[in-house]
């Protein structure tokens, strides 16, 4: 009875939303305030009954009613409590109802916090988010019902996929999706402009802090995804360039590019038809990711059950959510004209490179993802398109990028004129050269071209970024969270760039057989292989193995990587042993079994690979700090009135 | 063109491609089997119920036989059994149940309660069996020919679809000589 329970409140909040939708769009196109009032209580009611599906779901996982299919497919009576909670989201039906879920707490929130915005304004973004609700409910209830029976019921469940019984891919997806759908918010305010025919720089001062909010869960959710395969898919890489992967980063790269984009758009008032088309482009980005990881038209290792007719559905929701608002904007974008010009070296003009080197960043990686799919409908001859297409492109791209964060951060809005900056440019560059040529040279010793020069533009960006802040410090200036928390972001890009750089040129790996008791030795590292041990967990059994890690000789680290077996879905996954040192990872890996009580291992130095995910969280603490800035926060009135505080204001 | 215009003309060629896409995705259903065109494993089980009496290989020899490798504790094999039921009511070929690593009470009851498709059910408790044909997880539906050679491989829950299209047009036509 309770799972219909859920199905039924899932039905009503389709209804809910297509009220919302209608009631917001038309009550705004005819002014009528009753129509308009009509749209928050709407949100609300879907809250409420969204989140009562998700309950119910949540309920028969732990309450093991194996009745209902999903329940039945993704659980198991030896399953922890934890991941019975987290395997909710841990297939497609159960993942579609999160997205939904999101979706109406990302709208309720933005139900709470517009009430200072014109009524008709707010009740167009409202609308545009209802027929997106709408969409997705519609989608879960007629090709994935999470709630659909069994009956009888099976005595036992299938297990979660154990590839997801992990911490940090539990929390993956609901983090992820913060990100992926939060670009609904961007969109919305974006269609809602287009429909007023009317985009000024108070549109981008609010819906600035919304975006920024997305892109910080983005940020976080790929690089939980991302230290998830480094430690759980076995072989110590942290990026594979895989089409889900690739879907995540696509809209990432647009939407850093928008929030650059926004920048220039609130303190100039340029760039608003760019700023449109990118605000579409980050979440069309989503959607196309989302529909690549479940239509099944791209076969990825980790890709949900192919299922064409849901491919068809995404598809004509694509078609009608991104084909509708392209077409809107081919219409109305070209009334909405800049009214100034920039200089060449001013902030905008700097702002607008990067904003030319992300999008391409994102077609090269569009193109690589895509590329198979085109071809298989063009019937073409193959071309291969694998990581050789992207490591072979990416790298140039945001080498360029740092190149150019590292200068444009000295310019200065409207009159940049860099000739002025140009003792803090050298300064930098300068103290960023010493810092790369020591970490090259002394630390690391010589390497890849690439790598050297990521080390040292990526030690340009940090000393950059540091030097304005530092500046307003000393002349006692005040420092706003919008410029503290830019400084945090930019640092976090500069870690990434070093710790990539260092990681792709100085890992040291050895592939080797183990017995006990026997070696391997990498210059004054050694792992010692110990003895293999029987362990079992609540639903799975295996192997693990004590690996010590020996420095000059002496023991600094003991490893138990594992193999665990799990016996319902009958699929063995690795756990590497990782013991992480300031500085670098000591990893190991168990391979297979080659009998007589030898193991293939593969062992690893990782050099600062575990900045990559802290750089991840650089940038989101940054962009979080951003978004809070006083100027979002303090006035609530209808904006025009500017009353900033100078300082913010000067601030990107 | 308008640049304006652009971003909608790029996206419908984009469209296009993916419905293209789309139609022709791939069916992760026809997982390739090594075992195509091979012979099949051959193997001697105990029967389900009647553990005294042994299953072998060598008595279908000679004739086209289906193995479906199912157990109580697959979601999905209960999404197929009416589909097997009905497959099994025509009577067109002998379909050898191999219940993998299951337990025998559960698997009687199973049948008892839902109807027995099956015209001999294989009991393969440790699942070497199930290792042999390169089981990846159940169910799945093997076609073995007449020279006792695997035809056919399905993976996931049987459909009346997937019978007429894949196994059904294997068999030899009834009526012809």
């Amino acid at each position: 009875m309770i799972p219909e329970l859920g199905h039924f409140a899932l039905v009503l909040a389709l209804l809910l939303a297509a009220a919302q939708a209608v009631f917001g769009l038309v009550g705004a196109h005819n002014g009528d305030p009753r129509w308009m009032a009509a749209v928050r209580p709407a949100v609300a009611g879907q809250f409420v009954l969204v989140s009562a599906a998700v309950g119910v779901l949540i309920h028969a996982f732990v309450s093991f009613d194996f009745s209902v299919l999903y329940v039945a497919s993704n659980s198991n009576s030896a399953l922890p409590t934890f991941y019975r909670v987290a395997a909710m989201w841990g297939a497609h039906e159960g993942s579609l109802l999160l997205w939904a879920w999101i979706l109406v707490l990302w709208t309720l929130a933005v139900a709470a916090f517009s009430r200072s915005l014109p009524a008709s304004f707010a009740s167009r973004v409202m609308g545009v988010l209802g027929i997106v609700s709408f969409g997705f409910l519609l989608f879960t209830l007629y090709t994935s019902n999470p709630f659909e029976r069994i009956l009888p019921a099976p005595a036992d469940g299938r297990d979660l996929n154990p590839v997801l019984q992990d911490p940090a891919l539990a929390i993956h997806p609901p983090i992820l999706y913060m990100g992926y759908v939060g670009f609904a918010v961007a969109f919305s305010f974006a269609c809602a402009a287009m429909l007023e025919g009317k985009l000024d720089q108070t549109w981008a001062r609010w819906t600035r802090p919304w975006t920024t909010l997305a892109w910080c869960f983005l940020s976080v959710g790929i690089a939980l995804g991302s230290w998830w395969a480094y430690y759980e898919l076995g072989w110590g890489g942290y990026w594979f360039w895989d089409p889900v992967e690739n879907a995540s980063f696509m809209p990432w790269l647009v939407g850093t590019a928008l929030i650059h984009s926004l920048a220039v758009t609130e303190k100039r008032g340029l760039f608003k038809s760019w700023t449109l088309l990118l605000a579409i482009l980050a979440f069309s980005l989503s959607l196309l990711g989302t529909f690549l990881v479940r239509s099944g038209v791209l076969v990825s290792v980790h890709s949900f059950a192919a299922d064409p007719s849901r491919g068809m559905f995404i598809l004509a929701f694509l078609v009608i959510m991104i084909g509708g608002a392209l077409t809107l904007y081919g219409w109305r974008a070209p009334l909405l004209k800049s009214a100034a010009g920039f200089q060449a070296s001013g902030r905008e003009a700097f702002l607008l490179y990067n904003n030319i080197l992300l999008v391409i960043a994102a077609l090269v990686v569009f193109i690589g993802t895509l590329a198979p799919l085109v071809n298989d409908a063009l019937d073409m001859q193959a071309i291969s398109v694998g990581p050789g297409w992207f490591t072979s492109s990416f790298p140039y791209l945001v080498l360029a990028l740092a190149v150019l964060v590292s200068i444009g951060i000295h310019a200065a809005w409207k009159r940049g004129q860099l000739g002025a900056q140009r003792r803090r440019l050298a300064l930098g560059a300068g103290i960023a050269l010493f810092i790369g040529v020591v970490l090259v040279l002394v630390v690391y010793g010589a390497g890849d071209w690439r790598s050297m020069l990521g080390i040292v533009l990526g030690s340009w960006i940090i000393v950059s970024s540091l030097l304005d802040p530092i500046d307003r410090l000393r002349r006692r200036l005040s420092l706003p969270r919008a410029i503290i928390g830019m400084t945090i972001a930019h640092m976090g890009l500069g870690v990434c760039v070093i710790a990539v750089s260092t990681v792709e040129a100085y890992t040291i790996e050895r592939d080797v057989a183990l017995g006990p008791g026997e070696t391997v030795a990498f210059g004054r590292h050694a792992y010692r292989f110990d003895r293999i041990e029987p362990v079992e967990g609540p639903n799975y059994e295996g192997v693990r193995a004590q690996i010590t890690v020996l420095r000059d000789g002496l023991p600094v680290a003991v490893l138990h990587p594992e193999k665990r077996h799990y016996w319902v879905q009958r699929s063995t996954m690795t756990e590497a042993g990782i013991a992480t040192r300031w500085n670098m990872d000591l990893f190991v890996a168990l391979g297979e079994d080659l009998g007589a009580g030898r193991w293939s291992i593969r062992a690893q130095l990782r050099p600062l690979i575990d900045y990559i995910w802290l750089a991840a969280g650089l940038m989101a603490l940054g962009g979080g700090l951003a978004a809070s800035d006083r100027r979002y926060r303090a006035r609530r009135d209808i904006a025009g009135s500017d009353a900033v505080p100078a300082a913010a204001a000067e601030a990107t | 063109m308008n640049r304006f215009v652009l971003p909608f003309v790029v996206f419908a060629a984009l469209a296009g491609v993916l419905y293209v896409g789309v139609k022709h995705s791939p069916d992760k259903s026809t997982m390739v089997s090594a075992l195509l065109g091979k012979p099949a494993p051959a193997f001697e089980l105990p029967v389900l119920g009647d553990a005294s009496r042994k299953f072998s290989t060598s008595l279908l020899a000679g004739r086209p036989w289906v193995m479906n490798v199912w157990g109580t504790w697959c979601a999905e094999c209960r999404v197929e059994h009416q589909a097997l039921l009905d497959i099994a009511r025509q009577n067109r070929v002998p379909i050898v149940g191999l219940n993998w690593r299951d337990e025998d009470a559960a698997a009687l009851e199973w049948l008892a309660r839902l109807g027995n498709p099956y015209t001999v059910v294989a009991v393969d408790g440790d699942g070497r069996t199930a290792i042999n044909f390169g089981v990846y997880g159940a169910p799945e539906t093997f076609f073995i020919d007449a020279n006792g050679l695997v035809q056919y491989r399905h993976v996931g829950a049987m459909s009346p679809e997937v019978w007429e299209r894949e196994f059904a047009s294997r068999l030899p036509q009834v009526g012809m000589p």
